[in-house]
């Protein structure tokens, strides 16, 4: 690898320092790929607390009406929110870099115990709808591009924007009326009978993640009745997902289509079939990669939805229920630690994009 | 022959003309099915059978979650609103959001886009990673807490409507943004700008009249793909209790929030119908972005098979391009 000048190295925008941060390879674009991680989360956190403190302070949001208006003073002073805003944002970013996101309201948990407890069913169920996702998306993708223009692929197209179109909770409803309520073949709600619940609760150094436990618990009906819980609500929140890697499949196998190389292929005498399956197939799984690491946060969003519709005690769940307490410095965060999250996974995305495909890093 | 070439210059009778077979009909379908839902949207007061928080007919209760017939022909939900009449008013609910969020987003979107694109500097890198941050957030949870902030989480009045179409625009100024600043950085190198600021033009009129006017291009794209994130946003906004109240407006996602328990003892059609609402006029949005996006990209576009005259293929793709030609009718 040729060593060549760095350049100025002051552009903050990713895009543009991805396409800038010429020479020093991978260690350099890794380098400079985790530094970028850090505006963005200061950014979103920043914006977060701006958002939820100009407004007012969460306890009168709370308890408003409900206190007389000297015991909320009092209990306004003790907590500190009537000092400056800007004391309290550096008292918060503190915080935040130590990794405290504060305390929630209504229940005085530490955020991020709320997290641990109720992250890995939301991750469990991310985890499950990206299944689905791969499962459905891809092959329907490539079989829209080998046969496109023709009618299959104008089927499966819109079948694609059905997915997109429909909203999760909606897809969620209709699966539990026509499986659940109508042939009673898969359970309605929750993540697990509750007996299994109990059962798993028991399990000791438990990971949360209902599928784990329950291997290890070694009790096939129990793996059944976790598996037999988690369908319904990962098709609900995977179709979407899969809704767009088929279009993103069937655009980028198209193009690579077109590429000399499988020209050259063609006049060969390979078959269509081969083509899109063996040479057009992984150039375009490439974008794949990226685009997943934009889904995170969309799955997240839907993951809210689909935990509301289904009972699926995650973390969206558990969001839902502070929203509607009004307790809005568990909301805050939870929001300030998604955000995190968020970043994070992007960026080790970007990273194995990286590894994968070198022409990223230049 | 001026109609013609003045229609040809209009977004989507210019995509139209230059789409054929599927295209054409994806497109066509896309038109139709947004059309019917705007005609619903403007004609509710009229078609609507009730009220959207009419409860009773001449003291008459409607009752709740009443089967489909009779006089509610869509049923009755848990809360006693007739359903056929709230998926119809939705439809306004639904335009009306759409119109606010998307011509807000555009106006401060295209304006920083502007002013950051072409100005450069340390704004514009402050504002582009931030712009940034922003877009990889998920849109649900920053219009939650837009909404929060907004309506200060008492979403009773009819400012819901504006609370839930100011929370989405939050979310999507950055793309808007994204778009216009990078169109912007692309114009302001051209030839003409340059001519523009010779002949001594100011900064603003520069900014609007020449660089503005050529970067707008993949709006009308970005448009449609808004509008049905719109819709969706406004739904799971609804569904999660922070939409609008059944009092000052119908909202499809709110209706389905009410009908989660009614799924469960097999009560269908109070959430069958608002969500299949949703579904169709995402869809027909989604359709007419879809065919927009695959028309402006030569490598998806569907070509005519074989055109008569040289004028003819580039009249497939140039809008009233015979004319200058000079090919005589």
């Amino acid at each position: 690898m040729i060593e060549s000048v760095p350049p100025r190295s002051k552009a903050p925008a990713p895009a543009a320092a991805k396409k800038r941060a010429v020479g020093g390879g991978f260690a350099r674009y890794l380098v400079v790929r985790f530094l970028l991680m850090i505006p963005t989360v200061f950014i979103l956190v920043t914006l977060v607390f701006l958002l939820m403190r100009t407004t007012g302070d969460p306890l009168t949001a709370a308890l408003g009406g409900r206190l007389p208006a000297d015991q909320l003073a009092e209990r306004i002073h003790a907590a500190g929110y009537d000092r400056p805003l800007i004391v309290q944002y550096i008292e918060y970013i503190g915080q935040v870099f130590t990794g405290n996101f504060g305390r929630t309201l209504s229940d005085n948990q530490l955020v991020t115990d709320v997290l641990f407890r109720y992250g890995p069913a939301t991750l469990e169920l991310a985890i499950y709808a990206l299944i689905v996702a791969f499962i459905v998306g891809i092959p329907l993708g490539m079989l829209a591009a080998y046969l496109r223009d023709r009618w299959p692929d104008a089927v499966l197209r819109v079948f694609a924007i059905l997915f997109y179109a429909t909203p999760v909770f909606f897809a969620g409803l209709v699966l539990k009326l026509i499986f659940a309520v109508g042939l009673h073949w898969l359970p309605a709600s929750g993540r697990a009978g509750a007996r299994n619940e109990v059962a798993l609760n028991r399990v000791e150094g438990k990971t949360g993640i209902h599928l784990i436990d329950a291997i290890r618990l070694g009790d096939g009906a129990i793996i059944g009745d976790v598996l037999a819980h988690a369908v319904l609500p990962a098709i609900a929140l995977g179709l979407l997902t899969a809704g767009i890697f088929l279009r993103l499949v069937r655009t980028n196998v198209i193009g690579t289509l077109g590429q000399p190389y499988v020209d050259a292929a063609r006049s060969r005498g390979v078959s269509e079939f081969r083509l899109v399956r063996h040479h057009a197939y992984k150039p375009a799984l490439i974008p794949i990669i990226t685009v997943i690491g934009l889904q995170i946060a969309l799955l997240l969003g839907g993951a809210v939805l689909t935990e509301t519709t289904f009972e699926w005690k995650g973390l969206g769940f558990q969001l839902v229920q502070y929203l509607l307490a009004r307790d809005f410095v568990a909301v805050q965060g939870i929001v300030a630690l998604l955000a995190v999250i968020v970043a994070v996974t992007n960026f080790i995305v970007d990273i194995i994009a990286a590894i994968i495909d070198p022409r990223v890093r230049y | 022959m001026r109609l013609r070439r003045f229609l040809g210059t209009l977004p989507v009778v210019h995509q139209f003309r230059q789409s054929v077979g599927l295209q054409r009909g994806m497109l066509v379908a896309g038109l139709i099915i947004t059309g019917a839902f705007a005609l619903l949207a403007i004609l509710a007061p009229v078609i609507a059978p009730y009220g959207f928080n009419q409860l009773s007919t001449d003291g008459e209760s409607f009752g709740s979650q009443q089967p489909p017939g009779g006089d509610h022909l869509l049923g009755t939900t848990v809360g006693g609103y007739d359903v056929l009449s709230r998926v119809i008013w939705g439809a306004q609910t639904a335009f009306f959001v759409i119109i606010v969020a998307v011509l807000l987003s555009i106006f401060v979107g295209v304006l920083l886009g502007l002013v950051s694109g072409y100005l450069g500097g340390w704004v514009d890198r402050v504002l582009v990673v931030i712009a940034d941050a922003v877009y990889a957030f998920p849109t649900l949870l920053l219009a939650i807490v837009a909404g929060i902030v907004i309506s200060k989480g008492q979403s009773d009045l009819v400012g819901g409507v504006f609370a839930a179409a100011i929370s989405i625009t939050v979310v999507f100024i950055p793309q808007y943004f994204r778009v216009i600043r990078a169109e912007a950085v692309r114009v302001k190198a051209e030839a003409f700008v340059e001519s523009a600021k010779v002949v001594g033009a100011s900064t603003p009129r520069v900014m609007f009249r020449h660089v503005f006017r050529n970067s707008t291009r993949t709006l009308p794209l970005i448009f449609t793909l808004n509008s049905s994130e719109a819709i969706l946003t406004l739904a799971g906004l609804g569904f999660l209790g922070f939409g609008i109240e059944p009092t000052s407006a119908a909202e499809w996602g709110y209706d389905l929030n009410r009908s989660i328990s009614d799924v469960t003892s097999g009560i269908w059609w109070t959430s069958i119908f608002p969500g299949a609402a949703i579904v169709l006029i995402v869809l027909g949005i989604t359709l007419i972005g879809e065919s927009l996006n695959d028309l402006a990209d030569p490598r998806l576009r569907a070509r005519r098979r074989a055109a008569a005259t040289p004028a003819d293929a580039v009249a497939a793709t140039v809008p009233a391009a015979r004319e200058d030609l000079g090919e005589v009718r």
